[in-house]
Order: structure tokens, then sequence, then C-alpha cells
């Protein structure tokens, strides 16, 4: 292990730099800032996971669910007789059937001034709501005797008009999804701004573009998985589940059901994915929940993929109109912006389904010194999947507004598009800066960032050989992406609504008689290597090695309650939470000794699992003899207060509604003008998340965050037709970025720690999204600037290329 | 299991043991390897033939395990992931994905090794495009593909700096 780490640490291509904290005192034997390997990897990769559907056993019913195949339409009538009597089954509900065993909910942020919601059930009642709205659950001996069981279930359906388009949807003779609502308005927020269309048309330059981001989803690799086990005797409601929130869902399930806290039990096991799909309350998982109180029998349901794209959340479908004013030097005067969300039936239970709006009326202009803001930002109700979270909420949209703007304002104003940002960034003494529309960003590094990015790109040298090649016929364009990312949420993303999702997390670390450490904290972990960055924080700490510490993570049963994963929380919440943690146990670990050695606390350490005299380095005990008083021998230990060696502290973020950070992208691709095809060359980012805890970690999740975005901008989209019927749910005609399209990805790093921690950490997960496809969208545009047609819409497909330039080939 | 369906008996060899069993005839050899045997190292992500999550390899080709029928594996030598690390001729490989963080989430993480090992036979290193090239049948959500790249290289990497 150690000699393959140290291979690691010297081999390794493109590792990035990080600065040094100076809150954190470091000594050769620190691993905050390592590029450490993850210890689950070799179990994960040699086939030893276990995720949900790996657990298997005879006493287990499958359920599998029949589902609208229309958008909008009266149940008449169902018959599921004859499905009753096929081998294997077990038991089939409508939700009358399993009513009495789970409540309704309502997805609704109450903080959100003039937001509305309706209740919903697992099941469909009397009417569907979306192509895909479960209707029926079949529980049988077996999944395939429970599809075969489906197929027999007949229900007669009267179709309704659906409300398909987010325009139409809010004109007045639209028919209603909710008529009780009034409206398909789910939710709107405006910010006004006095005198601002003096200053459009007073402006030097003004450009104006609508943006168009088209529906996509979140595509887990392993669809979303539960396995629900009801013990009656007791009480006790033991749910393993593929989640990224099993303290959130165990709030959830106890409401939901009925069910004292302290009787459920949400397990998170290996978790395949889930980029915010993960997060969320679906009918169909809590049927099977409902299921398995009334059967008395462990139920599993494993979605297949088909089911997948009609039935988990969907995302970024916006339509934005924005315009930028500048000055004749280039500097922005106002920003004017409307947009438009086009979600499902239902808000998304408990997170509400606008917070992507909510961030992008937070976020668009966010990154630069905007004197003038002007916005609306519309939810409407649509006949369609559920929709909501996913990864780097509403970020890549702002994103892709604001700098497809500064894109079109450069080439109007004839300014390099890096100088133009360049002369915008918000000034750096003016930090804590409050944003007109609510946020207060603590401290950026925009203009370090710049710098850095352009000296990896060797931004002139390519500006030469982009221009050289276009003489050639060959049109390379050069896309950037400024972008900010808000991590660490406070409670005023949901606690403040009245939504029971925790803005605090809690750690316990606890040594154990031989010496060893184990820690267990309210954060998850699903492939972002929270289990690791939790261990170098208490080996760190504790001056033990690393392989010193076991992480659990996910089970409630053993973790303390807390906030789990997500919004770039884990590091910088849950991580503090930890190092607090880790602290207080070697205080104590360090009051024990000075105590059995009549020494003065403040002049011993630990390192290399000893308690030592600082300075001098002589050891006085090791950890595990320590313990083994502590545990076995107390009468030892002289003081009459019981020593401590398990600890648990908690931390909350209450400074900023979130530690908004910031970085950039650039994209470096080539366009065929004849076919529309786009090669991807180089992409790079650099990017600002504090202290670094684990570089090689941090780095490929940004990578595999600008993957996501590169899918985003040119292939992925959930095309609904004017039925609601969705046409591509399949792999076959979803496209997914695979490796060969994809190109290398070079990443670095800026340094500024938030104050709000000891440990200085800032979230790094959305930043990869953040900016991608708004950096690939103004490359394409880059490289077609000779054409002068502008594209505005992801995803950018062949198709759309050639149908700007045909203009141009006619002429 | 009350299964309305034909049963076929068949006779073929899993990670070196020769197994025996009756299945049904529509059962897809990732179901029987994964519910008849627990080897649930081959994943499903799909069960359409595209992601690539439950390949493993039959007579020594790379299959995708969901659109093989257990029926059509009589007769067959499979080695899943399982076997293929039991044996340790992937242990180079496992290393470098350690080493490199080419995996997150894990879960196309066996299919994507046994994979990109086909690779490991050949006698130079292959570029970054063929690497990229062999393993686009898969598909990864979580890394940026960069690192399991980097994996395949490290391996080719390491030999040479051993020699």
């Amino acid at each position: 292990m150690l000699m393959l780490l140290n291979f690691a640490l010297m081999k390794l291509p493109q590792m990035s730099k990080h600065k040094h904290n100076p809150l954190i005192e470091m000594d050769s034997s620190s691993y905050i800032g390592k590029s450490i390997p993850r210890k689950e990897i070799r179990r994960l990769i040699s086939g030893q996971g276990t995720y949900v559907d790996d657990i298997q056993g005879s006493k287990i019913a499958h359920v599998v669910f029949v589902r609208s195949p229309y958008a909008h339409a009266k149940i008449l009538n169902i018959d599921f007789e004859l499905a009753k009597t096929y081998p294997g089954v077990i038991e089939i509900v409508k939700e009358s059937d399993i009513s009495q065993y789970c409540q309704p909910y309502q997805g609704l942020l109450k903080h959100l001034e003039g937001m509305k919601a309706v209740f919903q059930t697992p099941l469909a009642v009397d009417k569907v709501y979306w192509h895909g709205h479960p209707v029926i659950a079949v529980v049988a001996e077996t999944r395939a005797q429970a599809e075969d069981a489906a197929e027999l279930v007949t229900i007669d359906w009267e179709e309704l008009p659906p409300v398909v388009n987010e325009e139409e949807a809010l004109l007045k003779d639209s028919p209603l999804i909710h008529p009780e609502l009034g409206s398909n308005l789910c939710w709107e927020r405006k910010i006004d701004c006095e005198g601002i269309e003096e200053i459009f048309n007073s402006a030097h330059t003004v450009v104006e573009e609508n943006f168009t981001t088209s529906r996509h989803t979140h595509v887990t690799l392993e669809p979303r998985s539960i396995l629900a086990d009801y013990r009656s005797s007791d009480n006790q409601l033991i749910i393993t589940h593929s989640t990224q929130v099993p303290h959130m869902m165990h709030w959830v399930v106890s409401h939901l059901f009925s069910i004292p806290e302290s009787q459920v039990r949400i397990i998170a096991p290996d978790v395949g994915g889930s980029f915010g799909l993960k997060i969320h309350v679906y009918g169909d998982e809590m049927t099977a929940i409902a299921l398995a109180i009334k059967l008395k029998r462990p139920i599993k349901f494993i979605a297949d993929r088909l089911e997948s794209f009609l039935s988990d959340y969907h995302s970024r479908d916006h339509r934005v109109w924005a315009r930028m004013a500048f000055s004749e030097d280039g500097k922005i005067q106002a920003i004017e912006m409307d947009d438009l969300q086009s979600m499902g039936a239902f808000t998304g239970y408990p997170r509400g389904s606008v917070n992507e709006a909510r961030q992008i009326i937070n976020l668009v202009g966010g990154a630069y010194d905007v004197p003038h803001y002007k916005a609306r930002t519309r939810v409407a109700y649509q006949n369609k999947s559920m929709y909501g979270q996913y990864r780097s909420v509403g970020h890549p949209v702002a994103c892709l507004v604001t700098e497809g703007l500064m894109d079109r304002g450069a080439q109007s104003l004839g300014i390099d598009p890096a100088k133009l940002r360049q002369i915008n960034y918000i000034p750096q003494n003016s930090f804590p800066k409050k944003l007109k529309s609510g946020p207060t960003i603590e401290n950026l590094s925009q203009h370090e960032a710049l710098d850095r990015l352009l000296e990896m790109m060797g931004y002139l040298d390519l500006r030469s050989e982009q221009k050289a090649l276009r003489e050639k016929g060959i049109y390379r364009g050069i896309g950037f992406a400024s972008f900010l990312e808000m991590s660490n949420p406070s409670s005023n993303t949901y606690g403040r609504g009245g939504v029971s999702i925790a803005a605090q997390d809690a750690s316990t670390v606890r040594l154990m008689p031989d010496g060893t450490l184990f820690c267990t904290a309210s954060i998850n972990e699903f492939g972002q290597g929270a289990a690791t960055i939790a261990a170098q924080i208490v080996a760190d700490v504790l001056g033990v090695s690393f392989d010193r510490v076991r992480v659990s993570l996910g089970d409630t049963d053993i973790a303390p309650f807390g906030g789990d994963n997500w919004g770039s929380r884990g590091t910088g919440i849950g991580g503090e939470a930890i190092y607090q943690t880790a602290l207080a146990l070697k205080n104590n670990i360090l009051d024990i000794a000075s105590q059995l050695f009549t020494l003065d606390i403040a002049k011993l350490g630990i390192s290399k699992s000893y308690v030592i005299k600082l300075g001098v380095g002589t050891q006085i005990i090791s950890l595990e003899d320590l313990a083994r008083i502590v545990y076995f021998q107390p009468e030892k230990y002289p003081s009459k207060k019981a020593p401590e060696l398990s600890v648990t502290r908690s931390y909350a973020q209450k400074t900023y509604d979130g530690i908004c950070t910031n970085g950039i992208q650039a994209s470096y691709l080539e366009v065929d003008p004849e076919i529309g095809e786009i090669k991807l060359l180089k992409h790079w980012v650099v990017e600002d998340c504090g202290v670094a805890i684990n570089p090689l970690l941090i780095d490929e999740q940004i990578r595999g965050g600008v993957i996501q975005g590169i899918g985003a901008a040119l292939y992925e989209h959930c095309i609904y037709n004017e039925d609601g019927q969705l046409t591509n749910g399949n792999f076959m005609d979803y496209l997914v970025p695979m490796a060969f399209e994809m190109p290398d990805i070079e990443i670095a790093h800026t340094c500024t720690p938030t104050k709000t921690s000891n440990l200085g950490a800032k979230g790094a997960g959305e930043a990869g999204v953040a900016g991608a496809s708004a950096a690939v969208l103004n490359a394409v545009n880059d490289a077609l600037s000779v054409f002068n047609v502008h594209l505005n819409a992801i995803p950018i497909t062949p198709q759309n290329i050639i149908r700007k330039l045909y203009k141009f080939y006619k002429e | 299991m009350n299964e309305p369906l034909e049963i076929i008996n068949i006779k073929l060899t899993v990670n070196g043991f020769i197994v025996n069993a009756a299945v049904a005839a529509r059962k897809h050899l990732v179901d029987f390897l994964r519910e008849d045997l627990g080897l649930t190292g081959a994943h499903l992500g799909c069960e359409h033939g595209i992601c690539g999550a439950c390949t493993i390899l039959m007579n020594g080709e790379l299959v995708r395990g969901c659109l093989v029928l257990a029926a059509q594996a009589n007769g067959s030598v499979i080695e899943t992931v399982e076997g293929a690390c039991e044996s340790g001729r992937l242990n180079q490989l496992v290393d470098a994905f350690q080493a490199c963080n080419a995996a997150q989430c894990g879960f196309c993480s066996p299919a994507m090794l046994l994979t990109a090992g086909e690779l490991l036979t050949r006698s130079t290193k292959p570029s970054r495009e063929e690497i990229r090239e062999q393993i686009s049948g898969n598909y990864c959500r979580c890394t940026g593909y960069q690192a399991i790249v980097n994996a395949v290289e490290f391996c080719f990497d390491e030999v040479a700096s051993n020699e």
C-alpha cells in the first residue's frame, strides 16, 4: 500500500499543486492535502462491492410497477384479477390498498413566497400526470414473474389534454394540471431594478440572446434501488437504499410511515452514483416500503433502465432571454434576465423542484461586478417526469447565460474574451460582497484563476494556432466559462423553509483498545471519496497512520444524525465536524496521558501512534497502551472523571447562506462545418475549493463533472413529443459521453480557504458541471465566428450546427 | 419457483469450476451468474447491451452478459471479474486503478477492469486514443475517463520502469 502510494504521488500525471493552509499546523506525517488513493477501490473494482441488488435471499419478494402510458389521463377502471392468478404472484396493489401505510406528501419550501404545490401519493389515485407515473404495484417471488404478471394488468383510460409546453402552460386558456392551484405556475421570483431601461437605451453596446438548455437527467449507472424490510415483532423498519441521503430518508420514512425515528434504520450500502438523483422521494420506492409493512416480507425494487428514464427526476429544462449592457471600455453596466423553467407535474419531496430557478436568478452575472440587475424566473408545471436537483443545481444554466453574453459582448466590443472577463471580475478588495440577488460571497480568486488558466492553456500560442489553421479551412474554437460554485450550504436552503433536512453534521471518533481509530459521520459515500477524506482528517489530527483509521458511513444506526452529502457540503461541513471531533479526542488522549504521567498537557502531542513530548519527540505511551488502561484497568487512571475515548462533535455553517467559491474553464475544439461534427481537443479547469484535502480525488471528481457538462452540451436530451410521450428513454436514443469522444482535462487549483471553519475547505463537486457546457458552447461559437452565426441552445447536435449554417451555404 | 417456462440443463465452466445447472430458457447469462451463482461483480446498468456494466469473458472474448442467454453459454468457459481477480492476472491493473483513482462509485468498474485488461496482453503501450477506444463500450458517469486511461498507461510505464 505504502509503496503504491509513494509511486502514485511521484508518478501521477498532472498532479496539481495546492497551497498550504496557514490555519492547519502540518508536519511531515500530515495527510490533509495529500493525494491518497481510496481504500474502497480495490473492493469495488474486483467485484466485491455490495450494491442493493447484490443482496439476495429467498425471503425477498420483488415488486414491479405498471406505469402510465399517457402524459395525462383519467383512470376509469383497473383489472388485475387475471394477473393475480399468475404463478409466483404474491400481491397486486393500487394506491387505496397502501394509503393506510404511507401518508401523502407535499414538496413545499415555505420560505419561498408564492410557491404552490399539491400533495401527492406513492401511486396514482384516479388520474395520471406523466408518462411513467406508477399506478399498480405487482409483487411476486421473482422479478421475472412480477414483470410477466404486470403485463396482464389492464387499465381503461380517458385521455386528458396534456400540458407539455412551458410557455403555453402559463397562458390563461391552458388546461390546468392542478385546477386547485389556479394556474400552472409553481413559483415566480422577480428582482426589480429602477432605471435599467435607460441604462440599456444609452449603453455603448448591448447584446441579447435567447438561450435554451434541454431537459436531461442524471443517468446513474446503478438505477434506483431499495430493499425494505419490516420486522413487525418489534416495529422495526430497516431499509437498504441506494441513496445519497440516508439521514434525510430516515426522517422522511419515519414521518410518512408513522414509525418513530428510533425504530427506523436506513443503510446506504455501496451506491452506484447519485449526482442528486437519489436525493428525492419516489412513489415507487415508498410503495416498496408500504408493501414490506403490509406483506411482512422484505421487498426489493430495482428500477430497470427504461423505467428509470420515465421515472427518474429530470433537470435543467430552461428557456432564458437575457441581455447585457456594456460601456465602451467593456465594463458591464447592466444585466436583464428572464428564465422559464419547465418542471414535472408535482414538486419533488421534500426538496421542492424550484431550486434550479432559485440558483439561476441568484447566480446570473454573479461572477462579475454588475451594478444593475433585473431578473425574473418562473417555474411551470408540466405533464412530464418528476423534476429537480441534478449536480451543480442551476449553476450550468446561469453560467451558460452569463458566459454566452460575455462572449457576445467581447465579439461586439472587439475585446479579447479573456480580457473582458478580467476587467469585469468583482474587485478583490470588495469581499465579502453581497450580490443584487441576495447571497453574500465570502471571497473569490478570479483574477488568479484566470491567470493560471491562460498560462496552463498557452493561450496566446493557442490563438495563433487557431488563426493559422483557420486559413487552412480548419475551424477551431476556444471558449471560456467563469463560474461561481455554491457550497457548504446553511439552513437557508431547506431548514428555514420548514423542510427537515439537516444543515448540521456530526461525527464520532473512537480510539479502539488496540490503538486503531474508528470514525463515523453523518456524511455519506457514493464514490466521491468521503470515507477517505474522513480517514485523512482523523489520521492527520491524531498522529496515526492513515491505515489505522477505519471509516463507516451511511448507516443511520451507526452514524450520528446530520445532513448527508449534497450541494458540496460533505468536506466543508462534514469534514469540519470530523476535524473538530478528532481535535476533541486528541485533547482527551493528551489529558489522560498528562494525568497518568503527571506532565503538562501543553507539552504533549501525538505522533506515529504515540503520545510524545513536543519538541524533543520522546515517546510517552502508545495509543494502544493508553486505551488498554482506560478500557481494562481504569483504576490506574487517577482522576474521578471517567475518561472519554469516544467523542462526538458537530458543526454547521451559519455565517453565509452558502460558501461561494469560483473557478474558470476553457474548451478547445474543432468543428467540421460541413457535417456539423465537433471534436473536443482539450479542456482546462482552474478551481478554488479552499483547502484541498485530497487533490487526487478532487481532480477526477471535477473531470467527471466536466464530462457531465459536456454530455449536456453535446448529447443529452429527454425528448418529449407533443402528446407528452418521452420518445428516447433508452441508451440507444439518449446519448451519454463515452471515453473516445472525451478530451483530456487539465486541472489546477487556487486556494482561498473559507474563514468560517478551521479546516478551510470549500466544495469542489459542482465545479466541473458548472462551467463545462458554457465553455463548449462558447468554443463552438468561436470556431464558427467567421460564419457570423450564434448557437444558443444545448445540446449542440450536428443537425443544429448544419441548420445554423444552412443560410451560409445557400448564399 | 413456479417458473412457467421451459427449463434447460446446462454445463459450463465458470472461473475454473464446472457448473451444472437447470435454467429457465429466457434467463440471461448475467442473471444466472448473479442470482444462481452469487457472482454479483457483473452489474446490470441497462439490460439492453449499451452500458457495458455486465461485461464478462466467454471463451476468452468480452461479451455483454445481458445479451447472452444462460442456455447459450452451455459448454462455454466463463470468466467473471471475481475469477479474473482471484487468479491475479489483473493485479497490476487493479493496483493502477487504485493509484490513479480510476473508480468512484465502482458500479462500472469490474466491467471496465475486464475491458481495459484486454489491453495488457499487448506487447507495446497503446496510445491514449487506443485506450479510449477500447473502453468506449463501457459507460462511466463518475470519472472523467481520464483516470482510467491513466491507469492503463500506468501499467505499461510500470513494466518499462522495472525492466
